[in-house]
């Protein structure tokens, strides 16, 4: 089998401008939603409890809403969870009288008071407590973390490559991740703390993306001495294309297999994972590479006085090497 | 050129027999086991205690595949496996009928556990199956906070009330003790009093930094705690804490519970296995501390919303009264060395409590002052006090006495467990909780699995028609990878959790990343026109320095992970950082060998079977 059945150079940056527009745009949306809706985090950046009950049948969502409405908690969230008989409650802070916070013992406890007598059978399966002070701490590191990862690659590819690329990388992989955390904020879909290290794992996974194309563009800027800039840029991600489609495709495979088997619990792990791989090939491919372009790349950037003429002869004949 | 010298074959093998031989108990899974330890500090479990047990099971015949003493410390623990849960249960009910003469008051705790099945000669090796998380076997987590200020403010108490009691043996006349953040000022009628007092204290309480401050007629001197001191007081809140927890897990008989100091202020706990969450929650999270004061002699209790006597403090006593205490207290928690329910001579239930020798002579000074006066036990939750019982001094006594006056010998049995589990040094609060039914547990483990097989058929699949024989090359490498994790995992004893099973996963479908590109060069170098051979050699060499590129990436986020996540995301950056530096192995270092194997040796190799090569025709 070959996918990929290529005979010329794809001219991918003649339509650089169209496909930035369109990643810029897309960009623009995230923010914006991300501005207007915000994320919806998990209780543990924000502190909270979760409760997650099972029932014997479907379970009887707006009974319990009102149940645990009358206990007088505020803001809570009641809803399914994987299947109609798994339901999630979701309780904030709650302060007492004096204004110190319930733990959560004391809360599940009485929700599961007011459930049990209306069903037999009510299980409580998980409950999960975090306190004010945990939240902020992992919100803090999660930022660290992000931060951390971005000088770490930063510094990497501009030891290994140059400036331009080490920008050009790092803003087309940090826009993936304005997009994913735009699609949370538009679906209002949970972050958590595995969302964040799916996030935080996509960043490192795609970078090494544009590392590959990055690579075959310094070497033709080696090889191929009479393409200019765009011609080089092009010739590289045509040629690195069939690779770039079956890795993501095998990870995604993998991805894919925690989507449909894994349960809830991975469910939105695998879905950061699912979004910023599609969208990690999209602007290795397309916009990391054009914006090394219009920063001004130029062989004299990346290759440093190691002329060899013979080489410019070899390089420079396509038929080198052909057997006949 | 596609040879490997023969180091690097056996380099390959040894690699495979270790990672076999350490990934193997995994693969055993569990038997039901019962559980014996002490259940008392003056039991010990010792082989003798195996020999007996021994004797048990084989006069009832009861066969078991297995008797292991284990030692941690001085405490041991004797863990006997069953062939299924029928024997298990047999045994655990017999074991505890012979074993604990007094039912009331067991020897020891004999509990279910479960014990892996791997054969002895791989314990031996050392070779241990990965621990599950919680979130894999279900139980409860976690995570305390110390309160600090709470600590130091307790030990301002203790050290007023040894103060007093020194200042009048050296019959130094005070005026007052009053007691601060860090700081204990006392005041005087005179200075030369507050200059003797000084010398006195100097001596007796190095701790604190003693500054007399002559301030008119009445000169104070002030007390305040050496940096050195606060800090020793702190390390100490929070091991005697520990301790108190591990009493307080030892009345639940969990097995294998995790207690452990993290960071400078917090504790973990964790209970697997747990099924009664409530009974666990209420146990351990009970950041209880108790004290014994003086009540007011002459009311001991008024109705809430009356105002209290003053220079008295008032704790709520059941639903409509308030007791009425004096502030100094007579001891804490932490001077009680053991309580019991039991009787008095007229049958009624009632609470045997022994002290320390210190809590003894305070103790027997407060009484005999008091005699005919009322004293209370109070328990301090979350800084609010509530009573637990208020009862009349009959006489004069030591380290050892009786408090009557309890409804029931249920209520009787609850306050000897609260007074036996201790009090803590400072107060507690529970600032992380994670509580996991065991069905879930098992649940998480099935589809956490299962996503990690489907994945990689899915990917075996797709490799091996794409890449026919290197595809194969690739699927066996990527195995290999997984083995290699599971064994490093195992020989670190990471914890296996779901985000860890997750990093697992991912880490297969990003290392096949490697052998694509290996095999994506190959394919160039054959299109290109190279013979086999050197497309072989060259397309491995190639891929190399971008295998290298991407990882070191993929490796920069995952330490960040390490360095910044914490419980689930560790978990999940270990494997993820591990399977990052297993892959770099299995994908270039092995399935070299095995490509070297197969084409190395033969001399003319016409084609490679990599799957179909396309040539442009303009080539």
């Amino acid at each position: 089998m070959e996918f990929f059945r290529i005979k010329k150079d794809i001219p991918f940056m003649r339509h650089a401008l169209a496909l930035n527009a369109v990643s810029l745009i897309t960009f623009f949306a995230a923010v914006f939603f991300l501005w207007q809706n915000g994320l919806h985090l998990s209780i543990e950046f924000t502190g909270g409890t979760v409760m997650e009950v099972s029932y014997p049948q479907t379970a009887p969502l707006d009974s319990i809403r009102s149940k645990v409405e009358k206990l007088g908690y505020a803001d809570t969230q009641i809803q399914n969870f994987g299947s109609s008989r798994d339901v999630m409650i979701r309780l904030p802070l709650q302060k007492d009288a004096e204004g110190k916070i319930i733990s959560s013992a004391d809360q599940s406890a009485a929700v599961m008071q007011v459930l049990e007598p209306a069903t037999s059978g009510v299980k409580l399966q998980r409950v999960e407590f975090v306190g004010p002070q945990v939240g902020r701490e992992l919100a803090i590191d999660g930022l660290m973390a992000l931060l951390f990862v971005i000088i770490g690659i930063v510094v990497y590819l501009s030891f290994r490559f140059e400036w331009k690329f080490a920008v050009a990388g790092i803003i087309a992989n940090l826009h993936d991740i304005v997009i994913i955390l735009g699609f949370f904020a538009f679906f209002q879909w949970e972050f958590s703390l595995s969302v964040l290290a799916a996030v935080l794992a996509v960043l490192g996974y795609s970078v090494n993306e544009s590392v590959v194309i990055f690579d075959r563009i310094r070497e033709n800027f080696r090889k191929y001495r009479k393409m200019n800039t765009r011609e080089i840029i092009d010739n590289a991600i045509t040629s690195t294309i069939s690779r770039t489609v079956i890795t993501h495709g095998s990870t995604e495979m993998m991805v894919l297999a925690m989507l449909i088997f894994g349960g809830p619990t991975l469910f939105y792990f695998a879905l950061a994972l699912t979004i910023g791989i599609l969208f990690g090939i999209y602007s290795s491919v397309f916009v990391a590479a054009a914006l090394a372009m219009w920063l001004g790349v130029t062989r004299e950037d990346l290759v440093k006085g190691d002329k060899k003429p013979d080489d410019v002869a070899r390089n420079d004949d396509p038929n080198f090497g052909a057997q006949v | 050129m596609n040879r490997y010298p023969l180091w690097k074959y056996i380099v390959i093998l040894f690699a495979l027999l270790i990672g076999g031989l350490y990934s193997l108990p995994n693969f055993f899974g569990e038997a039901p086991a019962v559980q014996v330890s002490s259940a008392k500090p003056t039991i010990k479990v010792d082989l003798a205690t195996q020999s007996r047990v021994e004797k048990i099971l084989t006069d009832d015949n009861i066969s078991n595949t297995g008797i292991f003493f284990e030692s941690t410390g001085s405490v041991g623990s004797i863990k006997i496996r069953f062939n299924n849960t029928d024997i298990q249960l047999r045994a655990r009910d017999l074991l505890q009928q012979k074993l604990n003469i007094d039912q009331n008051e067991p020897n020891f705790t004999v509990a279910l556990n479960l014990l892996s099945n791997t054969p002895s000669w791989l314990n031996a090796l050392n070779a241990l199956p990965m621990p599950l998380g919680l979130d894999l076997r279900g139980g409860v987590y976690f995570l305390l906070q110390v309160d600090m200020k709470g600590a130091v403010q307790k030990k301002v108490t203790s050290l007023a009330t040894d103060i007093r009691s020194q200042l009048r043996d050296k019959s130094i006349r005070q005026q007052g003790i009053e007691r601060g953040q860090d700081s204990i000022t006392l005041t005087f009628g005179s200075t030369e009093d507050a200059e003797k007092a000084r010398t006195v204290l100097m001596t007796s309480q190095p701790d604190l930094i003693w500054q007399v401050k002559p301030t008119g007629l009445s000169p104070k001197l002030v007390g305040e705690f050496k940096p050195t001191a606060l800090k020793e007081i702190q390390d100490n809140a929070v091991k005697q804490n520990i301790v108190t927890l591990n009493k307080r897990v030892n009345e639940l008989a969990v097995k294998e519970p995790v207690i452990q100091q993290q960071g400078a202020e917090r504790i973990v706990v964790q209970l697997p296995g747990v099924q009664d969450t409530a009974r666990a929650k209420d146990i351990i999270g009970r950041t209880a501390t108790l004290e014994s004061r003086l009540a007011d002699p002459i009311v001991s209790t008024i109705a809430i919303g009356e105002t209290p006597p003053p220079g008295m403090d008032v704790f709520r006593f059941g639903e409509t009264r308030q007791g009425v205490f004096k502030k100094s207290v007579i001891f804490s928690g932490d001077r009680i060395t053991d309580a019991s329910a039991g009787f008095d001579q007229n049958q009624r239930p009632a609470v045997n409590i022994s002290l320390d020798a210190a809590g003894g002579r305070v103790m027997q000074e407060v009484t005999r002052e008091n005699i005919g006066k009322p004293m209370g036990m109070i328990l301090f939750e979350k800084g609010k006090g509530e009573v637990l019982t208020i009862a009349t001094i009959q006489g004069e006594f030591g380290s050892k006495f009786q408090i009557t006056g309890q409804p029931t010998t249920e209520s009787a049995n609850d306050l000897a467990l609260l007074l036996r589990a201790g009090s803590l040094a400072a107060p507690m609060e529970i600032i992380e909780e994670r509580t996991i039914g065991p069905s879930l547990g098992a649940e998480n483990i099935e589809k956490g699995f299962k996503s990690l097989i489907m994945g990689f058929a899915a990917i075996s699949i797709f490799m091996i028609a794409y890449y026919l024989l290197f595809g194969t090359f690739s699927v066996v490498a990527l195995a290999v990878n997984l083995l290699l994790l599971i064994s490093v995992l195992s020989m670190l004893q990471a914890t296996l959790t779901l985000p860890g099973i997750a990093a697992m996963a991912l880490a297969l479908g990003m290392a096949i990343d490697s052998n694509v590109l290996i095999n994506e060069r190959i394919r160039e170098e054959l299109r290109n026109g190279a013979a086999p051979q050197t497309a072989i050699a060259v397309g491995f060499d190639k891929a190399w320095a971008t295998i290298l590129d991407s990882n070191v990436t993929t490796l920069i986020a995952g330490l960040a992970l390490l360095a910044f996540g914490s419980g689930p995301i560790k978990g999940f950056a270990v494997v993820h950082c591990l399977g990052i530096l297993t892959s770099m192995f299995s994908a270039v270092f092995f399935s070299r060998g095995l490509v070297n194997l197969w084409y190395g040796r033969g001399k003319k190799v016409q084609k490679l079977a990599i799957g179909q090569v396309w040539r442009s025709q303009e080539k």
